[in-house]
């Protein structure tokens, strides 16, 4: 690789705009490059595309209004999302929850982060000239998304579970596609790393693209697979277990260089963890309540609202962003699909936020990526881009 | 090792920087300490590079704004992480509104380059030293910094979602914009007897 450390004056450079509606970019970014022939020489982002001020508008909506815009951020994994910013709420008004919702938690967010792995590993083949295993696997996220559809009955911007548990307990068929679910992932998921794991042709183009050293990595704020790539094992999970995930015995896949293939193949490894979490999490499922008991902020059953006075005060008081809630600030994070999504909140007592902070793993890392791509070939900086999952909504909140 | 807690860790950092940290208390057992603006860096630094506590890792920086804080308008919220000692601790540096300055941490962690120009962004503080501090995610030309209190998230006229009928009196025009964090921590009962405001309202 040829490195470039001053941009020589007596040389042409050409200047391309990558994007910002490239569709291989798979969402909206822009790159504007220096371009010596085929050789990057430097880059210059421009993010901010589909910016919708969800810090703004945090501000002026009563909490559990603010599971939506959570969704919206990273829509590959939507339900981690959701349930950090649940458990974010549930820190700060200090409910307990039932094991019974934290494993069925859980189940949905090692689902969630199968569904992210699954889009963002098909798609590293897609970009390196694989397209079976993408429009193959695909099938599997499918099922996933069956799974959310039968549980809150969306399927991308699930806004699933509620502050405190779930709207309500998994029922017969949902237990039966969980179980399909993993099953068939199980099985098509070894097909596809049959299909490219030690596929020379994957690997040659792989092997040394877009690498970071650990130790830059993180000065730049990685965090997730693209951190563990580089061979820092740190994951949320595993430091500040969250929603009983000390329970489980899973391990923590890492890589040695922070290059694309290595990005790859701690994804690969993670979604057979999961997978082994999730089969742990059903067959350890615990009795008990899918919710806390707080009726003041978890909506009562809508019979009762009809029937019973206390549970049509609680639902009033729900709607209208009655509620007292403690004044503080409290930081939670959890490990998404990308890395360690934190939610700073700042509350004065009133209904809603008084300040709420994303920490977007996506928005901080994406900065290291013109460094990452200088000196290498525009099709690499393609590969790069793919492999760290950078997923707009989320950069751009 | 020496034991890294939040008692440890305020007690060293008052050791070394004494006045410099104003106040420090742990909301939801998290140490959280305000510290003068002069001397952020230096405490950033020192965090970063002690042998003992190792605050390897920025995890997020972001602003602040509480316009009825007189003197203290504006902060700056640092979270730090040290992956060694598994050990969190926040930061906060508040300063008037009308003195932005603020310097930059893109001297310890290239990663507060871009956390930094969505703080300038949204509450336009002034980060000496950035690199490159442009507006991020918004338009170019954009002139105010829409994170501030002072502008609403929707037109003034609209009368539907007037807070005063969700028993509140004085909605997002400042009222419960006076708390300081670290000063009142315990949940206040508002006063929300919502017939007496609304038997006010002209409907």
């Amino acid at each position: 690789m040829q490195q470039y450390t001053d941009i020589e004056e007596e040389k042409e450079y050409n200047t391309l705009n990558l994007g910002p509606t490239h569709p291989a970019t798979h969402g909206i970014f822009q790159n504007i490059l220096k371009m010596d022939g085929e050789i990057i020489v430097s880059s210059e982002p421009t993010i901010g595309y589909i910016h919708r001020a969800f810090e703004k508008i945090a501000e002026h909506r009563p909490y559990y209004q603010i599971t939506p815009l959570t969704d919206r951020m990273n829509y590959c994994s939507s339900p981690i999302n959701n349930m950090g910013w649940h458990m974010t709420m549930e820190k700060l008004i200090g409910a307990e929850i039932p094991k019974r919702a934290q494993y069925m938690r859980v189940i949905i967010m090692e689902l969630a982060r199968i569904a992210d792995h699954i889009v963002c590993n098909s798609v590293i083949g897609v970009d390196t000239g694989a397209l079976t295993g993408f429009t193959y696997v695909w099938q599997d996220r499918e099922k996933i998304y069956d799974v959310y559809e039968e549980i809150c009955g969306a399927r991308l911007t699930t806004n699933i579970g509620r502050i405190g548990g779930f709207e309500r307990d998994f029922n017969k068929k949902t237990w039966e596609k969980i179980k399909d679910a993993v099953a068939s992932i199980e099985k098509r998921w070894a097909e596809f790393e049959n299909l490219l794991s030690r596929n020379r042709i994957f690997m040659d183009r792989c092997i040394g693209t877009g690498p970071i050293s650990a130790e830059r990595a993180l000065a730049y704020g990685f965090t997730g697979p693209n951190l563990r790539a580089a061979g820092v094992d740190y994951d949320v999970r595993v430091m500040n277990p969250y929603s009983s995930y000390q329970d489980f015995d899973f391990t923590i896949p890492i890589g040695t260089n922070g290059d694309t293939y290595d990005r790859f193949c701690v994804r690969n490894t993670e979604i057979w963890e999961s997978l082994k979490i999730i089969k742990a999490a059903m067959n350890n499922m615990p009795e008990g309540n899918y919710h806390a008991d707080i009726p003041e902020f978890y909506l009562p059953p809508k019979d009762d609202v009809y029937t019973k006075m206390e549970a049509l005060i609680y639902h009033f008081k729900i709607v209208m962003g009655e509620t007292d809630v403690p004044k503080g600030e409290v930081y939670h994070s959890v490990e998404g699909g990308n890395g360690e999504l934190g939610f700073y909140l700042v509350s004065d007592g009133g209904r809603a936020p008084y300040r709420l902070h994303f920490r977007r793993p996506c928005f901080i890392y994406y900065q290291a990526y013109a460094e990452m791509i200088k000196g290498s070939m525009l099709s690499d900086a393609i590969l790069t881009m793919s492999s760290m999952n950078v997923i707009a909504g989320e950069l751009d909140a | 090792m020496a034991q890294v807690n939040n008692e440890s860790v305020l007690a060293t950092l008052q050791e070394k920087f004494g006045d410099a940290i104003e106040h420090a208390y742990e909301p939801y057992g998290m140490l959280t300490a305000f510290v003068k603006r002069e001397q952020i860096i230096d405490i950033l630094r020192f965090l970063k590079e002690d042998s003992t506590i190792q605050m390897n890792f920025l995890t997020s920086l972001c602003g602040i704004h509480y316009p009825n804080n007189e003197g203290k308008e504006l902060g700056v919220i640092y979270h730090l992480h040290s992956f060694t000692n598994n050990f969190r601790m926040r930061l906060e540096v508040f300063f008037p509104s009308a003195d932005v300055d603020m310097p930059t941490a893109t001297v310890l962690w290239p990663t507060a380059n871009w956390m930094e120009r969505e703080a300038f962004e949204f509450f336009g503080i002034n980060f000496v030293g950035h690199p490159d501090l442009r507006i991020i995610l918004n338009v170019e030309d954009m002139d105010y910094h829409p994170l501030l209190k002072q502008y609403p998230l929707e037109d003034d006229t609209r009368t539907d979602k007037d807070d005063r009928y969700f028993g509140r009196t004085d909605g997002n025009k400042g009222v419960h914009f006076d708390v300081f964090p670290g000063k009142a921590q315990l949940p206040k009962k508002l006063a929300n007897n919502a017939y007496a405001l609304c038997s006010s309202i002209p409907i």
